[in-house]
């Protein structure tokens, strides 16, 4: 019980540890501004990396969804600014819209059996080139529906604030637990990522849950673009370039096998928290510059992944 | 252990015919894999399905199972005429099939293996309680007292194994195929197996048991069916069949009456080049003692899976010994990689040319020159000059026919492919060459050829250790055969018991 979940636990280690060392250095680590703020930056994050913990889950990779962030924020900001579409219409519009690019990545991936790898960085030049189409400008969104969405959040004691973002999150974290370990879905993810032809043998409809994966992805990369043009109220192509692969940092270090078939939604939050703890603890610090996120969340990257394949020996051995 | 179900004992009187296969024919390019094959299948019997490999079993299962589609013959099921699309098609018309290669998700837990894709559920969330307790009690049906909540990746093969037939029969499976179930068993294990077997035998299920191990056919099986070179050989009652003679079935060969002539040449005496003390490993080969001395070839002979190839791994080090000690020329060494083995220039060819010896796109120089390169270093390439030469001297010296040594390996034949391996090794001057199966698979002017070279390789004072099917072959130009069975060295012959008889009774033996 113990060793099957010990990948999430070094997680977890790592961001106490990680948050009781800033707390010595820095008190005020401990108010809720702080923790509040810390879920309202890594929002976007965290919603893109629930997808991206099933992609990978299922022994995939998703390239694609820096990209459909960005042309998320573009289309919001175009829809709404220059032809006047209502808000809430336009989110409804975009989230369809990247579902079914997902599910047509997923589709490709499946029929022709193309390396996930291929076929999302291809979705990922794609999205971003559509970005350019449709403005190179970077848009402002003024909208007085982004006004009162920004502004719902609950005051927290002691002067923090649960930001309207933060609450979308930690939903969308509830719901991918509940997909990933209570549903049909969720085992057949798992059953892809552990082994493909077994998984198929067996009758997991591998098709449909390829597609399902992939769509889920690029939903939830669309609702992060969302929340993201909340957070700067604008739309601009070059947004969120290399997101992608702070997502996929965020899965790993929270305890998600590379390879597929390991890992959990809940490690995925912790992994986000970590990289966003890094961040805070930098801003904090004053001097270091930002780059040094990058620096420590490499070197995490590096011990998480020597990490698992120490476990995984040990693991074969100890049989 | 249950004895069945109440209402699922059955015990019909007049057996009725489960499972019929007639006329069955699959042909591959350049293959006929199966031709006009029989078989059928009884409601609660264990069917023994037997053969050297290339017998066409594994086509036969896979035709069952919907893997191939048939050029010819009829399938019935219940007297149902049916064609199996896939595997997942085949158990939804009540075919389970059980790998050696469990072909279930480590990953997922023992629970969700039995259950994925019809868990109990409620408003679209897998109850998992309920899960579990199910798992639970359909394991216990099969002495099986695990925590169903554990990834079925923490239990031994045999467990793995037991789940899946317990998957296959809780899948409504009325034939259930085991396809080498207890290669990887140990013997303990394989008795619980055989209990469930007899178990689900009770309950009238239709069992095909495929294995090597003549030990375990007589005690589970009840009828045996063996295949050879894609044909039927014969279907019988094991109570009536000696041990000699489902061996001489399977090996196509009858006692003969009269001895075979032999090369007859002095004993090979002298210091060993190679010796093995009880070297071994668990659960892989038994331990054994083995010497091989300068300019003697020594045959290992026995039926598939009777640890053969098992022994020459072993050797060449690409399993590593749990057990024994290894000498080189009286001197102990440790030979845990092929690179050790390498180093002390031993040579090995693979039974399995395509996939462990040749590398297709390389150029029949290329694939000389690899070992030889190999020991040297990377660093230190070997020039293209000195390529060329060694490639075509060795083109020359074992007749390997090609227009030149620059052409893929791929398109030789395989007797030709199979005198570039040996070149190979050649090239790095070897003191000791295994040889496994080195005739399987070529045509018979290239069999005689490569005898010959195998005889003119000992002449030069080589240590040769030979793997072979044929017995007539292995015992032509062997100085002594080891005989193999079950995983054991069970006897050694030399001088006058060399010959195909006494290896074949050997083997049948027990």
């Amino acid at each position: 019980m113990i060793r099957r979940h010990l990948p999430v636990l070094i997680t977890l280690v790592v961001f106490v540890v990680g948050y009781l060392l800033c707390l010595v250095q820095f008190p005020s680590f401990a108010s809720t501004r702080v923790i509040g703020n810390l879920l309202t930056d890594n929002a976007f994050l965290g919603i893109v990396a629930v997808g991206m913990t099933f992609v990978i889950l299922s022994g995939g990779i998703d390239l694609s969804v820096g990209s459909v962030i960005a042309f998320t924020g573009v289309f919001l900001a175009v829809a709404i600014e220059r032809y006047g579409l209502n808000p809430y219409l336009a989110f409804i519009l975009v989230l369809g819209i990247a579902a079914l690019f997902g599910a047509g990545m997923g589709f490709l991936i499946h029929a022709f059996q193309i390396p996930a790898f291929i076929v999302t960085l291809a979705g990922m030049f794609l999205a971003r080139g559509l970005c350019f189409v449709l403005t190179t400008d970077s848009i402002p969104i003024n909208a007085p529906a982004y006004g009162q969405i920004t502004d719902i959040a609950f005051a927290l004691p002691g002067g923090g604030r649960l930001t309207f973002i933060a609450i979308v999150m930690l939903v969308t974290f509830a719901v991918g637990i509940v997909l990933a370990h209570f549903t049909r879905f969720g085992a057949n993810v798992y059953a892809l990522g552990g082994n493909r032809t077994s998984a198929e043998l067996m009758g997991v409809p591998v098709g449909k849950t390829t597609i399902a994966i992939y769509m889920l992805s690029s939903f939830l990369a669309a609702l992060a673009g969302i929340v993201f043009s909340f957070y700067t109220s604008a739309g601009y192509s070059l947004a969120a370039t290399g997101v992608e692969l702070d997502t996929i940092a965020a899965v790993v270090i929270g305890g998600t096998l590379l390879t597929g078939g390991y890992g959990t939604i809940i490690g995925t939050m912790i992994g986000v928290l970590i990289q966003g703890l890094i961040q805070t603890y930098i801003t904090f610090e004053g001097t270091l510059s930002s780059w040094w996120t990058k620096i420590a969340i490499g070197a995490l990257l590096f011990a998480f992944i020597v990490l698992q394949r120490g476990l995984s020996a040990a693991s074969l051995r100890s049989r | 252990m249950r004895t069945g179900g109440e209402g699922r004992m059955q015990p019909s009187r007049e057996q009725p015919q489960l499972l019929e296969i007639r006329g069955l024919t699959k042909g591959f390019p350049g293959v006929q894999a199966l031709d006009h094959v029989d078989f059928t299948l009884h409601a609660g019997e264990i069917h023994g399905l037997l053969g050297e490999n290339g017998a066409g079993k594994s086509t036969l299962i896979k035709v069952l199972t919907g893997v191939f589609r048939r050029d010819a013959g009829t399938i019935r099921l219940d007297g149902q005429e049916v064609t199996a699309r896939d595997p997942a098609d085949a158990l939804s018309l009540g075919i389970g099939t059980v790998y050696q290669e469990v072909n279930l998700l480590p990953n997922l837990s023992v629970a969700e293996n039995l259950f994925i894709g019809r868990q109990p559920h409620r408003f679209g969330l897998v109850r998992t309680g309920e899960m579990r307790r199910r798992a639970s009690e359909l394991l216990a049906g099969y002495g099986l007292d695990i925590d169903v909540a554990n990834p079925l990746s923490s239990y031994s093969v045999a467990v793995q194994q037991i789940i899946a037939i317990a998957r296959a029969v809780d899948l409504s499976a009325k034939v259930l195929i085991l396809d080498e179930p207890t290669a990887s068993l140990d013997a303990q294990e394989v008795e619980t197996l055989f209990g469930i077997l007899k178990d689900l035998r009770r309950r009238g299920i239709g069992i095909v048991f495929v294995t090597h191990f003549l030990d375990q056919v007589y005690a589970v099986c009840d009828r045996i069916t063996v295949l050879r070179n894609g044909r039927l050989v014969g279907s019988k009652p094991i109570a009536e069949l000696p041990r000699i003679e489902l061996v001489s079935m399977m090996l196509g060969r009858e006692l003969a009456a009269e001895a075979l002539h032999r090369n007859q040449r002095p004993a090979v005496t002298g210091e060993p080049l190679v010796a093995f003390k009880n070297y071994g490993k668990r659960r892989f080969v038994d331990p054994f003692d083995l010497a091989v001395r300068p300019g003697e070839v020594v045959g290992l002979a026995g039926l598939l899976g009777s640890g053969r190839t098992e022994t020459a791994k072993l050797i060449f080090g690409i399993e590593r010994a749990d057990n024994g000690q290894a000498f080189v020329d009286g001197k102990p060494v440790r030979i845990a990689t092929p690179r050790d083995a390498a180093r002390l220039r031993f040579g090995f060819t693979p039974e399995d040319r395509k996939t462990e010896g040749i590398v297709a796109e390389l150029s029949i120089r290329e694939n000389i020159i690899l070992a030889l390169q190999a020991r040297r270093g990377w660093l230190h390439q070997i020039p293209r000059r000195r390529q060329d030469e060694i490639a075509s001297r060795f083109i020359k010296l074992l007749d390997i026919r090609t227009p030149d040594a620059e052409k893929p390996i791929g398109l030789l034949s395989g007797g030709n492919q199979q005198k570039a391996l040996l070149a190979r090794w050649l090239a790095t001057e070897p003191r000791f060459l295994i040889l496994d199966e080195p005739t399987r698979g070529i045509d018979v002017g290239a069999h005689a050829e490569i005898i010959r070279l195998i005889e003119r390789l000992c002449e030069d004072g080589l240590a040769l250790l030979v793997i072979s099917s044929e017995l007539e072959e292995i015992a032509s130009y062997s100085d002594r055969v080891v005989v193999l069975r079950d995983r054991r060295h069970v006897r050694e012959l030399s001088g006058a018991e060399v010959s195909a008889d006494t290896i074949m009774t050997t083997i049948a033996s027990h």
